[in-house]
């Protein structure tokens, strides 16, 4: 079951006008606030309706304005998480989970126990609301929208009203459920590090425009898209799988470029992980250095280089089958004539990948 | 100072206990309704429709019952029909009851209007997307919500229909054990010399319940209010 959307819609100060695609799985709906990605959710949720457009999940039109089509926001079966949650003040935690499933034939008590183990609310169930933490809350609110059965679930910036620690709290329980979900889920958001660690697809959205869409791997690594993701957060994405952990306090893991020294990875020899390398963390060396105190160098072929509006360069690298960026400056790229095609080192620091860089992938994909 | 209280004495607080239950519990969807409609709808006319539901609230209370007794009254264009099919209100408590009700309705409404603004739509939205119909957000979100307000509202009216007097007199005068309430049998009692004493007993029996109905509406609205969290 996939997630279609096209979408035209005039608002007083600007235009909203995309179409794309969202498979099985997390599709990230990226760009700055006041981009229009919030608006693109609200009409696949009937809560406001476009000027015209279509939105299908798998086989059923929500929306078709051709067609005079539009379902009503509850027919839709959109499970929406709101970025405030929303939860009913007037009923407990377990009455809010509850909520929708009564208009979906009930509630099942395999699922409900499921969900609630999944979101680790247990303990929660007979609380009000107001007795809940930010995180809680968040937890809580996607609870009930699972519960009620959606077609598909939209995350509105679910972590975006909660301080880093809440934040620390809600993201293993969102790789949960980007794992375990058998939805199309869209998740808005305006950070490149959630969007890494969560989405599969990305789809970058600019003035109510899609400007960039694709396989979130491909889209990190490609410099063309390193403007609209912020330079500082530009960084791409390298599959990799625990080789072993030293006795240092240091992880060893494999990559198709190479094995990498990365600070104490949490999980056992042979788990999959996706590992973000931040492009300004990256050093470019045309003979492979010695007497370095950086753990790893990657031999890395040059295959484009993209300026940018300052003195930087964005360099993307082939690194066995993945790619990598790397930011330097013109001047160093003309001193060390980087040109596609060159062979080189790249230089990452170990202690330069943190925890929040390092994700991991369920077995089966 | 009170003993049981005299036959004609029981028959006024009967009557105006009569006389606001009535008024209260039928204006009480109306007015919901109404409160909705005012804080949620937007359709042309709805400044006239709240002048009109404030009107009683600003008119002097002569004229409401003077406006009553032309179009409820035996020859009025409703009061006709009424009489028609038997359910004449004109001298009646009925008559009571009616006048009664559209003086207390501004003071319902009004705060019951207050407290449906106060529900944040934004729940009202999560409700739907939950699936849950119009009907049933406002049966399962809304209402809860706004009980407090609602409650308050019914109090207020009430207290207003028990203390109603000038559009009540106009409309349907002061007939002992018909039309003749707490506060007309005062007023008569006055009117006749060496009536304080009865008099006087009214006021206190007035004031009991009252007090009385405040006291149970505040107990309640702090019960109501732990439940909706706040």
């Amino acid at each position: 079951m996939s997630l279609s959307v096209a979408l035209r819609h005039s608002f007083a100060d600007f235009k909203l006008d995309v179409a794309f695609d969202s498979p099985l799985g997390v599709t990230a709906l990226f760009g700055r606030s006041g981009a229009g990605k919030t608006s693109v959710i609200n009409a696949v949720s009937g809560l406001l309706r476009p000027d015209a457009g279509r939105v299908v999940v798998g086989e059923t039109v929500l929306f078709d304005s051709e067609n005079g089509l539009d379902l009503p926001v509850h027919r839709r079966r959109v499970g929406y998480v709101f970025q405030d949650a929303r939860l009913f003040p007037h009923l407990s935690v377990r009455g809010n989970l509850g909520y929708g499933a009564r208009f979906a034939g009930g509630v099942d008590p395999v699922k409900f126990a499921r969900v609630v183990e999944m979101l680790g609310i247990g303990a929660l169930l007979d609380r009000r609301p107001a007795a809940l933490s930010g995180g809680e809350k968040q937890r809580v609110a996607i609870g009930r929208a699972l519960l009620a059965r959606p077609r598909l679930l939209l995350l509105d910036e679910p972590l975006a009203a909660l301080d880093d620690a809440r934040k620390a709290e809600v993201v293993p329980f969102l790789e949960r459920l980007r794992d375990e979900a058998d939805l199309p889920i869209l998740y808005v958001s305006h950070s490149v590090g959630e969007v890494a660690r969560l989405a599969n697809t990305v789809v970058v959205i600019e003035a109510g425009r899609v400007v960039r869409a694709g396989p979130t791997v491909e889209v990190l690594a490609d410099p063309a898209a390193v403007p609209s993701l912020g330079l500082r957060e530009a960084g791409a994405l390298l599959n990799a799988t625990v080789i072993g952990h030293h006795a240092d306090g240091l992880s060893e893991v494999a990559t198709s470029g190479g094995p990498l020294i990365l600070p104490h990875v949490d999980a056992p020899p042979g788990t999959r992980l996706r590992i973000r390398i931040a492009a300004q963390d990256v050093i470019l060396s045309i003979a492979r250095p010695v007497g370095l105190s950086a753990l790893n160098i990657v031999p890395v072929q040059i295959v484009s280089l993209r300026d940018g509006n300052g003195p930087g360069v964005m360099v993307q690298l082939r690194a066995g089958d993945d790619l990598l960026l790397a930011r330097v400056t013109r001047r160093s790229a003309t001193d060390l004539g980087l040109v596609p095609g060159l062979d080189c080192h790249a230089i990452v620091k170990t202690v330069a990948v943190s925890g929040a860089d390092v994700m991991t992938l369920p077995a089966n994909r | 100072m009170i003993d049981a209280l005299t036959p004609a004495e029981w028959q006024a607080l009967n009557l105006s206990l009569r006389v606001s239950f009535w008024a209260t519990l039928c204006s009480l969807p109306i007015g919901v309704f109404t409160a909705y409609a005012l804080a949620r709808w937007t359709f042309p006319g709805k400044a006239i429709v709240n002048g009109l539901v404030h009107l009683p609230l600003v008119l002097p209370p002569v004229v409401t019952g003077y406006m009553l007794l032309i179009t409820f009254g035996p020859r009025g264009p409703i009061g006709s029909v009424l009489e028609a099919i038997g359910l004449p209100v004109a001298f009646r408590w009925s008559g009571a009851a009616l006048a009664a009700a559209i003086m207390a309705f501004p003071l319902m409404v009004r705060a019951i209007r207050l407290s449906i603004e106060a529900v944040d739509p934004k729940l009202e939205q999560a409700a739907a997307t939950l699936g849950a119909s119009r009907a049933w957000v406002f049966a399962t979100v809304t209402l809860p919500l706004v009980m407090p307000g609602i409650l308050a509202g019914t109090i207020l009216a009430f207290a207003k229909a028990m203390g109603e007097f000038g559009a009540t007199i106009t409309f349907v005068s002061n007939i002992p054990g018909q039309t003749q309430t707490l506060p007309t049998a005062i007023y008569a009692f006055l009117q006749i010399p060496g009536g304080e004493g009865a008099a006087l007993r009214l006021v206190v029996i007035a004031v009991v319940v009252s007090m009385g109905a405040l006291l149970v509406s505040e107990w309640v609205a702090r019960r109501l209010a732990a439940r909706v969290g706040s």
